[in-house]
């Protein structure tokens, strides 16, 4: 093996693949097998996690990226000026197995640009993939990209030796994507996402039936959005995610702040802040709608297209909807414990085991880790002391953010100013 | 005040369900259950060594797995192995409340279970930092070779993560603060005590415990971690929650 050579193709097609956000290697049912190499039934497990303090779960690279497609948003479209590399399938195979002997990895995450066309490039990923798994006897975690405009029997096949598919959408407006990727239609993108839809409702009622029918994709589909690039809404981008989870069952959508790498007058210009605080809105409003049993139209309708920036979408939702508060701990069902701003899903499941065995005042729910400093005034428990004023929205939540210490500040509080000139401040 | 009888037991935890055995056998009505390495001499005290049996650990933990349930049984284990100076104390309660019959799994509400719970979970989450951050070096004997320093007294739990993983090469994780190891021999796991070499972390020595591939991989793998980063995002506040500073020693994308 030529190291040095390894080295800088290494360092060209990971710096190409790391816009990708997913790093999940969760989800998998992939034990090991014959005494074979690696177990990808447990949890996701994060090895490392780099500066900007994203995970390093799995080694993601583009097997080439040269590609024919000039997407305005893509570091490695035809016309950007970079360095050009390709790797051959047995150096993927090589990297991956060695960097996962040394627990360096959970698996393999591999993308590409597009070369010659979608069935070629798709043909290639899926030859490391059966390499590793048929060859090397690999049961590690591998997450293939799909490639838009792929074949059915491809992705058939693709699925029969990776845990996850996925492709990105990346635009979340059609109107976005035309004006952005004029050579790429929606539809291309959703012909391959269709075809792994049906394989996996196909295996789990072939699996009922037939015990030794092969396991298709057991980590699902996910999909990703670019945030940031075209001026969209939070509720666009929130009802095409919504969309995405109903229609194809997509386990994750992620959302990727638009980070600038070109000069292009249809997009933020190079040294704009990465929104990285929307981005984290918009993750949070994802988990009310997976975990919290929202509904997408609560939270973002045509009153509110936008989240709050300086609020999470819980504590939002609760100001607008007084009306629900205070709830009681010790007697609300689950839906409700879990719409108190402050209470995660892991405190609502402590909150109803331990009230089996006495009532809970202020000092259980603390000691159980809710976040006080908003969850008291939405709430009653076993005690006398407890919010008695009627206060508005407003009033509750000058409160709540006098009190608490958002590491966002400095982000918000900077946005805050730029619209002060011309805000309209209404004081109840 | 009585005085308070301090059973001195080994710090295994089968010398730990020996002194519970004892606690049950005697009947003191102050007691203390302490390790002879935290054992503080003390006036007041009166001292008793506990002989670590067999017998009796075997009795007290089947007791527990069948009176309390397996659930709890799991739980005790892995709080006792998080090494807390009241660890022997909140677990003698736990114990006593769950053969009296009182939940000691679900009952957040009670400040001993809420402890217990709280240990286990800070031995879970140094077991799975474990298995994410231990790194192998493939030494020329053909053994994957990692040191660890843990907090926790977690190598008992991460035996089967990895014994599962990697079943097709031989491996050895050992714990250089505790001094013994787990080694997978291609078969069974089991523990070892060696003497390791002060020179194995130097890089002139290197050459001579590692294969020549080995250096060049930890290369590729720090150089991977470098492209990967995206510099815009920096953000190593979050970077060093994550990866907290005291874990560095032994990554090998960390090294210089």
């Amino acid at each position: 093996m030529n190291f040095e050579r390894i080295k800088e193709k290494l360092n060209i097609l990971a710096d190409a693949a790391k816009y990708d956000v997913s790093c999940s290697s969760s989800g998998s049912k992939r034990a090991n097998k014959n005494k074979g190499l690696g177990d990808s039934s447990g949890m996701g497990i994060c090895h490392t996690y780099t500066e900007d303090g994203r995970c390093v779960s799995l080694l993601k690279i583009l097997l080439t990226n040269h590609c024919i497609f000039d997407c305005a948003y893509c570091v490695t479209r035809k016309s950007n000026d970079v360095k050009r590399a390709a790797f051959k399938v047995q150096e993927v195979v090589d990297l991956t197995i060695n960097f996962y002997r040394r627990n360096y990895i959970e698996g393999l995450f591999l993308s590409s640009g597009i070369f010659k066309n979608a069935d070629y490039t798709m043909e290639r990923l899926v030859l490391v993939a059966k390499k590793l798994r048929l060859e090397e006897n690999f049961n590690g975690y591998i997450h293939l990209k799909s490639i838009p405009g792929a074949s059915d029997e491809l992705m058939r096949e693709a699925g029969l030796y990776a845990d996850r598919l996925s492709v990105n959408i990346e635009i979340p407006t059609e109107q976005g994507l035309k004006l952005l990727a004029p050579d790429k239609k929606r539809e291309d993108f959703i012909k391959p996402m269709l075809k792994v839809k049906n394989e996996i409702i196909q295996y789990k009622s072939e699996k009922k039936l037939i015990k030794s029918t092969p396991i298709y994709a057991p980590a699902g589909q996910s999909t990703q959005m670019i945030i940031g690039a075209t001026g969209e809404t939070d509720a666009q981008i929130m009802y095409t995610s919504a969309y995405f989870y109903k229609e194809f069952q997509m386990k994750r959508v992620y959302y990727s702040g638009y980070i600038p790498i070109s000069h292009d007058e249809r997009l933020p210009s190079i040294g704009t802040d990465v929104p990285m605080l929307r981005e984290n809105r918009l993750y949070q409003t994802d988990w009310l709608l997976r975990f919290y049993g929202f509904s997408i139209q609560e939270l973002l309708n045509k009153e509110h297209p936008n989240l709050e920036t300086d609020i999470d979408p819980k504590l939002s939702w609760a100001l607008r909807n007084l009306q629900h508060f205070p709830v009681d701990v010790n007697h609300a069902d689950r839906r409700l414990l879990a719409r108190i701003p402050g209470v995660g899903m892991r405190s609502v499941d402590k909150i109803i085991n331990a009230r089996r065995y006495r009532k809970l005042g202020w000092e259980h729910l603390k000691t159980i880790g809710i976040s006080m400093n908003r969850a008291q005034y939405f709430l009653v428990c076993a005690s006398s002391q407890f919010e008695t004023k009627d206060r508005t929205a407003a009033q509750l939540k000058s409160l709540i953010m006098g009190t608490s210490a958002s590491k966002w500040r400095g982000a918000y509080s900077s946005q805050l100013n730029l619209f002060e000139s011309n805000a309209n401040v209404t004081v109840s | 005040m009585g005085m308070i009888d301090q059973y001195i037991y080994d710090g295994s935890f089968e010398g730990f369900l020996t002194a519970v055995f004892e606690v049950y056998d005697r009947k003191p009505t102050r007691v203390k259950i302490v390790s002879e390495r935290l054992v503080t001499e003390n006036f007041f005290d009166e001292e008793h060594t506990i002989y670590t049996d067999q017998a009796k650990s075997d009795r007290v933990w089947k007791g527990i797995e069948d009176k309390i349930g397996k659930k709890a049984g799991n739980l005790i284990y892995k709080a006792f192995l998080s090494e807390q100076s009241d660890r022997e104390q909140v677990l003698l309660r736990i114990i006593k409340k769950g053969f009296k019959g009182e939940n000691v799994t679900d009952n957040f509400a009670d400040i001993d279970v809420l402890r217990l719970t709280n240990l286990v979970k800070i031995v879970g989450r140094e077991k799975h930092r474990m298995d994410a951050f231990i790194r192998f070096r493939l030494t020329k004997d053909n053994v994957y070779f990692a040191e660890v320093e843990p907090d926790f007294d977690t190598l008992p739990l991460n035996a089967i993560h990895f014994k599962n993983r990697y079943a097709d090469q031989k491996w050895l994780i050992y714990d250089r603060c505790r001094n013994y190891g787990i080694f997978y021999d291609l078969k069974t796991v089991n523990y070892v005590q060696l003497e390791i070499s002060n020179d194995i972390n130097s890089s002139l020595a290197a050459p001579f415990y590692f294969t020549h591939d080995e250096m060049h991989y930890q290369d590729l793998w720090k150089n991977y971690f470098k492209s990967t980063n995206i510099p815009s995002r920096k953000n190593m506040r979050l970077h060093l929650q994550h990866v907290p500073k005291r874990y560095w020693k032994y990554l090998s994308e960390k090294q210089p």
